[in-house]
């Protein structure tokens, strides 16, 4: 059995876990000279008075302490939602530090943007998302383990009095062999902090690295396969009440009346209230556990206000996209004259492809603790959003973002839900302290139900293809045009472009060669949430383009691989991951009678992945064997993580495809739980064999790009089995079972 | 009040009869190794022992179990099983946001235990009923492997 790597447990703190975290800044009493991100200017614990304690830790900046334990503690600005956001950062500090990888503990950073903004965002953001946590913090992480490297080599020269070129560091010991001596971060740290800082520091050859690149245990492993990481529903707080909401049945309803009589009197019950937020409003039940909270809530009766409540059919919205879809829309890419090829082309290939709402569905339904007070809040949740909900929060209470003061823990999934741009569930809960917490604070409980049912779904898209080929069968022209709701207009980050880049990433940038292109978008309003969903735009323009170029191939006989080559000449490392996908899953060799092979191909958040599939046809539908995924992501820092955020990127992409569908019936959601929106399950899944293409450019997104290619690699196999094509999603709605 | 037999205590409780074990665990005992995540016994992040057999824990009363052992994640390394499984969990790195582990976890020591050596289809049979939305199935299968490999 192979044995991936040493099995060592691993201290992961989260701000909860120690309670002082919560009530103190975490760099308090170090001398804050603000820091410019990434330029390795040192944050000494020894100024400003603090005098040289034997325990003083060295600060690195503020992503980095040492202890004189020898505890080196990372400081994650980051969330870690599962796709590995801790264990990367850790890596890229204990690289440059030559730290011992057993005595790293992970911290959440505290809400603070102009310490932990992240330079994806130009640092004028905290927030975790576009799978850029390793990508954005490559350098700075970096640069603050060798920095304070370059600290404690100093120290010790000093007291040696050797050069600190003569010094080795090694796994948190600090050496010199010719002077036989050596000590250990910890007995150096005191000496350390009374350095100066280096204004420059080299960071190592990728040659000399000795912890990127490899496949590294997971620093929260051990908590989270013992029951002991602690998540935004485990947070207990004295005096806390348990609040649960009843919620408009439809988007955009109002509360006419309610009655609570039977609820309040229910045991455990503290009060029942009525609230509003810009988005939404609802009546909530503060009780002293979940239980009676639950039972209270369900025998609140409400009297809604419909009036301008949101009551189209799913079925209708898509009849009034395809409407839309007749007409030019708004230009997202115009290269040649794509009505002029069409005109003139030999012969053409339409199609359109639809896709319905889709529910995040993280197995911790959304929640979080609210505790007003000093003027603002205090939250604990596994926040993914700092900067953007610190200022919604603070506008709602008439306040100042400072006073919004996040605890952020572990995320028991996302998928992009927890970084909801309006912090709804978060507004909620603000809303309902004020409304009757009377300073205590109040846990947001969502049932299943609730978190299904609450919108904020990845948007209904529609999208048209016109395809004009030339007598040999190549393409000319290639109209596109997509239908759908903006995800950024109204938020913190709609920038007012008129072209919401995520309606048409994908599509807008297609790597394809074809000289005429026009790719156009109609953004419509609807009354129903929505927001970012697992690779974003990714997630349906992929499925679409990929599906529409096999159409074309089939149609001109041409093999999908082969195609995708031609079109591809002009990029090589779409090309390279393209040919090692062919190779390693054997394109073009034979299969077993009822098997075939699909393929699909995708760059998102910079990295670019291929996977081949092998699709057979069983008894009760078919069963997806096989996904050869091959990726380039540049310099791989976790080759295991990737691994695993491969599989967990198909496995939820695969999900959405077979069965993903959030359908609204007259305004209403249908689904409400996992019996009604079902999801892949252990026997349902393929074997996964990742590939990942050697490289040593900066390292790019992992989280996400997975999962664009596993629909429309599965659906190009189906049709090699079926003969038909799948243009709507879900599989499940075209009667396809994938078991 | 009710007592239970819970990780080898005897712990007694005044919650409702109608409680689900599951939040009597979580609230009142301050237990919370083991998750909500449905509510309706689709997902299994609720999943505890009942005499050695893998049970929802949200669907079940707690006026229901008294005079049964009850086991959790909490103790589960207790028995040969449950160690070989979370060993391997972590030799094999299995947890992504860990939320639905416990349950994993809990389903999978009770596989082994009554199944020393399951087969690929033992492991469906059994774990089907446990859902990982971060998609951690194929280390899941890998670390039942793996544990019973050790158990021999």
């Amino acid at each position: 059995m192979k044995n991936r790597f040493s099995s060592q447990g691993f201290t992961v703190v989260n701000a909860a876990m120690l309670p002082e975290l919560n009530r103190r800044d975490v760099l308090k009493g170090a001398s804050l000279t603000l820091t410019v991100l990434g330029s390795g200017a040192l944050l000494n614990a020894c100024a400003k008075g603090e005098k040289a304690a034997d325990a003083a830790p060295l600060a690195s900046g503020q992503y980095l302490r040492i202890g004189a334990d020898g505890k080196v503690t990372v400081v994650s600005p980051n969330t870690e939602l599962g796709q590995g956001a801790y264990t990367g950062l850790a890596t890229l500090v204990a690289e440059e530090l030559d730290a011992d990888w057993n005595s790293i503990v992970i911290e959440a950073a505290p809400a603070d943007v102009k310490l932990f903004g992240n330079p994806a965002f130009g640092g004028a953001l905290q927030g975790t998302g576009g799978s850029t946590t390793v990508a954005a913090f490559w350098e700075p992480m970096r640069k603050a383990g060798a920095t304070a490297r370059a600290m404690l080599v100093a120290a010790a020269a000093q007291e040696w009095k050797v050069q600190p070129g003569e010094i080795t560091v090694k796994s948190g010991v600090v050496s010199h062999a010719g002077k036989n001596k050596s000590a250990g971060f910890g007995d150096l740290v005191a000496a350390a902090s009374k350095q100066t800082a280096p204004a420059e520091v080299k960071l190592k050859d990728p040659k000399d690295f000795t912890l990127i690149g490899k496949p590294a245990h997971r620093v929260d492993a051990h908590a989270k396969s013992t029951g002991t990481a602690q998540f935004t529903q485990d947070v207990k707080l004295p005096d806390m009440l348990v609040t649960m909401i009843a919620y408009p049945p439809r988007f955009g309803g109002k509360v006419k009346s309610f009655d609570a009589t039977a609820a309040k009197a229910m045991p455990g019950v503290v009060d029942v209230v009525q609230f509003k937020t810009p988005l939404r409003e609802g009546v909530a039940v503060l009780a002293k556990d979940t239980w009676s909270a639950k039972k209270a809530r369900d025998a609140v009766k409400v009297e809604w206000d419909e009036g301008d409540a949101f009551k189209m059919s799913s079925k209708d919205i898509i009849a009034q996209y395809k409407t839309l879809a007749q007409k030019p829309g708004l230009e997202a890419k115009k290269q040649g004259d794509a009505a002029k090829g069409l005109a003139a082309a030999s012969r053409r290939v339409e199609a359109s492809y639809e896709f319905p709402f889709l529910a995040h569905a993280a197995m911790e339904p959304m929640n979080c603790v609210v505790q007003l007070k000093d003027g603002g809040c205090e939250i604990w949740n596994g926040e993914q959003m700092h900067t953007p909900d610190q200022g919604t929060i603070a506008k709602f209470l008439n306040t100042t973002p400072d006073k919004i003061r996040i605890n952020m823990l572990y995320a028991g999934g996302s998928f992009g839900r927890r970084g909801n741009s309006f912090a709804d569930y978060l507004l909620d809960t603000v809303a309902v302290a004020q409304a009757g917490a009377n300073g205590k604070p109040v846990k947001l409980v969502w049932t299943r139900e609730d978190d299904m049912r609450a919108g904020f779904y990845r948007p209904v898209y529609l999208h048209d293809f016109k395809a004009g080929l030339d007598k040999t069968g190549r393409i000319t022209s290639w109209q596109q045009r997509i239908v759908g709701q903006s995800i950024l207009a109204g938020s913190p980050l709609d920038n007012g472009a008129p072209v919401d880049f995520t309606s048409v990433e994908g599509a807008a940038n297609l790597p394809y060669d074809i000289p005429n292109l026009q790719v156009e978008l109609h953004t419509t309003k609807l009354g129903v949430p929505i927001q970012w969903w697992r690779s974003v735009g990714s997630t349906h323009t992929a499925y679409a383009i990929e599906c529409f170029l096999d159409e074309i191939a089939r149609s001109t006989k041409q093999d999908p691989v082969e195609l995708r080559r031609t079109l591809l000449a002009n990029h090589p490392r779409h090309l390279a991951v393209l040919n090692a996908a062919a190779e390693k899953s054997g394109w073009g060799t034979a299969l077993p009678a009822g098997t075939a092979r699909g393929i699909a191909i995708h760059e998102s958040f910079g990295t670019v992945v291929a996977e081949v599939v092998e699709v057979s046809k069983r008894d009760a539908g078919f069963h997806v064997d096989r996904v050869v995924c091959v990726v380039d992501c540049g310099t791989a820092v976790n080759p295991n993580i990737i691994e695993m955020q491969m599989e967990s990127s198909i496995i939820y992409g695969l999900s959405a495809a077979a069965t993903g569908a959030i359908t609204l019936e007259e305004g209403r959601v249908k689904q409400s739980n996992f019996h009604d929106y079902t999801v892949l399950r252990m026997n349902q899944v393929p074997k996964i064999e990742v590939h990942i293409l050697p490289s040593t450019n900066k390292p790019t997104g992992v989280g996400e790009p997975g999962t664009p290619p596993i629909g429309p690699a599965v659906a190009n196999a189906l049709t090699v089995l079926t003969g038909k094509t799948y243009r709507q999603l879900p599989f499940s709605g075209a009667g396809v079972t994938i078991v | 009040m009710i007592t239970l037999d819970i990780n080898g205590k005897q712990v007694t409780t005044d919650a409702a009869d109608d409680t689900p074990l599951l939040w009597v665990l979580r609230d009142s005992l301050a237990m919370t190794g083991t998750k909500f995540g449905c509510g309706m016994a689709q997902c299994g992040a609720c999943t505890v022992h009942l005499d050695g057999q893998a049970t929802r824990s949200c669907v079940l009363p707690v006026s229901a179990v008294a005079g049964k052992k009850i086991t959790t994640i909490e103790s589960v390394a207790a028995t040969p099983a449950g160690k070989a499984i979370q060993d391997a969990w972590i030799a094999e790195s299995v947890p992504q946001c860990g939320y639905c582990q416990s349950g994993q976890i809990m389903s999978a020591s009770a596989l082994l235990a009554q199944n020393p050596k399951p087969t690929d289809a033992d492991i469906d049979a059994a774990m089907t009923g446990n859902i990982c939305r971060c998609g951690t199935y194929v280390r899941i299968r890998a670390a039942i492997h793996r544990a019973a490999g050790t158990l021999s």
